[in-house]
């Protein structure tokens, strides 16, 4: 593995990603198909979870409707009727999960549809193992107050995720391996477990070593999440207050 | 994908948003507030080895109005050097292109936190002069605040009184440094009503455009309500502290020591605050020291210009300012009185 180098300034500024709500209105059916790909990403895991527990359906069930939902997305042109300057992508989108669900319910025109949805693979299994006791354990279930709240933190955890992997593929493209290992033993793992110098031994490296490759991470995980973040808001202004929630305040 | 549990999305939220120092001469102590466009820490300037507040913008932005805002804060509180405004030392960007500034680390409370006990009168008309000193010497520097308001003014624990957050800042005669042009000295920015007026600065929605905002209300000229920034003068600001006096005024009821200070409080001391916030800008006091000076003037027991007193006033401060005098020379004839009436009997 070549020497890792940490310098500052390196790669400071996110790349700036086009919105998918301007992306699926591009006349180019590429960039469309791209934009609903981001947006499933970031979201089939929350709304599955929110299917699951808000309208309380079997796994099979919730599988449907999280798919049929994506594709009501594409098929009903949601996105370009999301204004943002009425409020947030979020919001919208599970509004219209409810509408959706209800409609379905109504209409009593569930079916099964197969295969996964805009080329992202849905880990079904993965979201529900991490649903775990809260399906089966009532007590567990969000409140409907708090349903919202539940939404929103499974998006966060969701939009984490998605750049903790792209981190990954980051590091090892930039022959950087090492320092992804470090970020997750310690901002992963065990932030409380185990000390900068516990991981300097582990690694026969210097604490400073460490300390730069984990202020080299958080850095990137950093522009990384707000790249993804800008991707997915409507507006600079709802930019900006995503990723101040996403960083600092309460998420509400 | 990685399952990440709530404590690890809490921890990376935190570890995310602490500011990478690197290459820098400050090394980060602690996070101690949120303001309306980022979060202060306070950091120890490792070259002067002192302690200072940090001010680092929340997201790099890559269209560079928040940081051209940020920077020009920087820049208008570089010009105001004065006991009530806080010093500003450097201004950068950090390795992960945030822009941040230092400025000298005050600790104390906020002013609507340290008035409450202030329970004399006479203690909060002077925090309110010092205040009018600092605002006076921004606008003699040509510098609008355009935020006064109790959760922007911080009192130091030797009681020194310092106006703080100047990210609203208007420069009254256009001299906005060249680096600066990108942002927008004629938007103002509003909080939601109905939210605290923290310093965590949570509730404040940034807005970049001429007018296209909410404010806070209460201490918002009307014209700045509407938008009108263009034509925003001191007057603008003479309004907020109209609305700060009153607030110190009223905040807490022992303020009145007694009941007759609670009725010439009403009369001269409402009449200031009315005339402050007129809503009309003319009817206002045309600079912030003629405001001064009219509190200065009740302070030392004077008529006031906002109030035409009646004779029966006039008479009781009269004899209130008086009083020693009036009493001593009182004394002095009711002895003269009984002396001659003892010598005559």
């Amino acid at each position: 593995m070549r020497e890792e180098r940490f310098q500052p300034g390196d790669d400071r500024f996110p790349p700036t990603r086009r919105s998918v709500i301007e992306a699926v209105r591009s006349i180019d059916a590429e960039e469309r198909e791209r934009a609903l790909e981001s947006l499933c990403a970031a979201y089939w895991k929350p709304i599955y979870k929110y299917i699951r527990l808000r309208w309380n359906r079997p796994a099979d069930e919730a599988q449907d409707l999280t798919q049929g939902f994506f594709i009501e997305v594409l098929e009903r042109e949601l996105l370009e009727k999301f204004a943002p300057k009425k409020g947030r992508l979020r919001t919208y989108l599970r509004v219209c999960v409810d509408s959706f669900v209800s409609n379905e319910d109504k209409a009593g025109r569930r079916q099964k549809r197969g295969g996964n949805v805009a080329h992202v693979a849905l880990d079904f299994a993965a979201a529900e193992e991490e649903l775990g006791g809260a399906v089966m354990d009532p007590a567990a279930i969000p409140s409907p107050e708090s349903l919202e709240e539940f939404f929103e933190k499974e998006w966060l955890r969701s939009l984490f995720s998605l750049a903790v992997e792209e981190l990954h593929q980051f590091c090892v493209a930039r022959e950087r391996e090492r320092t992804f290992r470090l970020f997750e033993a310690y901002d992963l793992e065990g932030h409380d477990k185990i000390s900068y110098e516990q991981l300097a031994k582990e690694y026969a490296i210097p604490v400073t070593d460490v300390t730069n490759a984990l202020a080299w991470a958080r850095r990137e995980f950093r522009r990384i999440t707000l790249a993804r973040l800008r991707e997915l808001c409507g507006s600079e202004e709802e930019f900006h207050r995503e990723a101040r929630a996403a960083f600092g305040a309460e998420l509400k | 994908m990685k399952f990440l549990s709530d404590k690890t999305i809490e921890h990376l939220r935190e570890a995310a948003e602490i500011p990478d120092l690197t290459g820098t001469r400050y090394r980060l102590l602690e996070r101690v507030a949120r303001g309306g466009m980022g979060v202060v820490y306070v950091a120890e300037d490792e070259k002067l080895q002192r302690r200072v507040a940090l001010k680092v913008l929340d997201v790099p932005c890559a269209d560079g109005d928040l940081a051209n805002r940020l920077v020009r804060e920087a820049l208008v509180l570089a010009r105001l050097e004065h006991p009530g405004i806080v010093p500003v030392h450097d201004v950068g960007t950090l390795a992960d292109g945030r822009v941040f500034y230092t400025m000298k680390f005050v600790q104390g409370p906020r002013l609507d936190q340290y008035i409450e006990p202030v329970a004399s009168l006479t203690d909060r008309l002077r925090i309110f002069l010092r205040i009018c000193d600092a605002v006076a010497f921004a606008h003699a520097r040509g510098v609008l605040h355009r935020d006064i308001k109790p959760a922007n003014i911080m009192v130091g624990p030797f009681g020194e009184v310092l106006v703080m957050d100047w990210g609203l800042a208007k420069l009254l005669h256009g001299d906005v440094p060249s680096h600066s042009q990108g942002a927008d000295p004629d938007a103002t920015i509003f909080e939601k009503p109905g939210q605290p007026a923290d310093s965590s600065g949570a509730a404040k929605t940034m807005v970049t455009g001429h007018g296209t905002v909410m404010g806070t209300p209460g201490y918002m000229s009307p014209e700045q309500a509407r938008g009108d920034v263009e034509h925003l003068d001191a007057r603008s600001d003479i309004f907020s502290l109209g609305a700060l006096l009153r607030f110190l005024l009223t905040t807490d009821s022992k303020a009145a020591d007694t009941a007759a200070e609670k009725r010439r409080l009403d009369k001269a001391l409402g009449a200031i605050c009315t005339k402050a916030t007129a809503a009309i800008p003319s009817d206002r006091y045309s600079s912030v020291q003629e405001l001064a000076l009219d509190v200065s003037r009740y302070l030392d027991g004077l008529s006031v210009a906002a109030h035409r007193e009646s004779l029966f006033e006039r008479l009781t401060r009269f004899y209130r300012r008086y009083r020693f005098f009036i009493l001593l020379i009182a004394a002095y004839l009711v002895m003269r009185v009984l002396i001659l009436y003892l010598m005559h009997r």
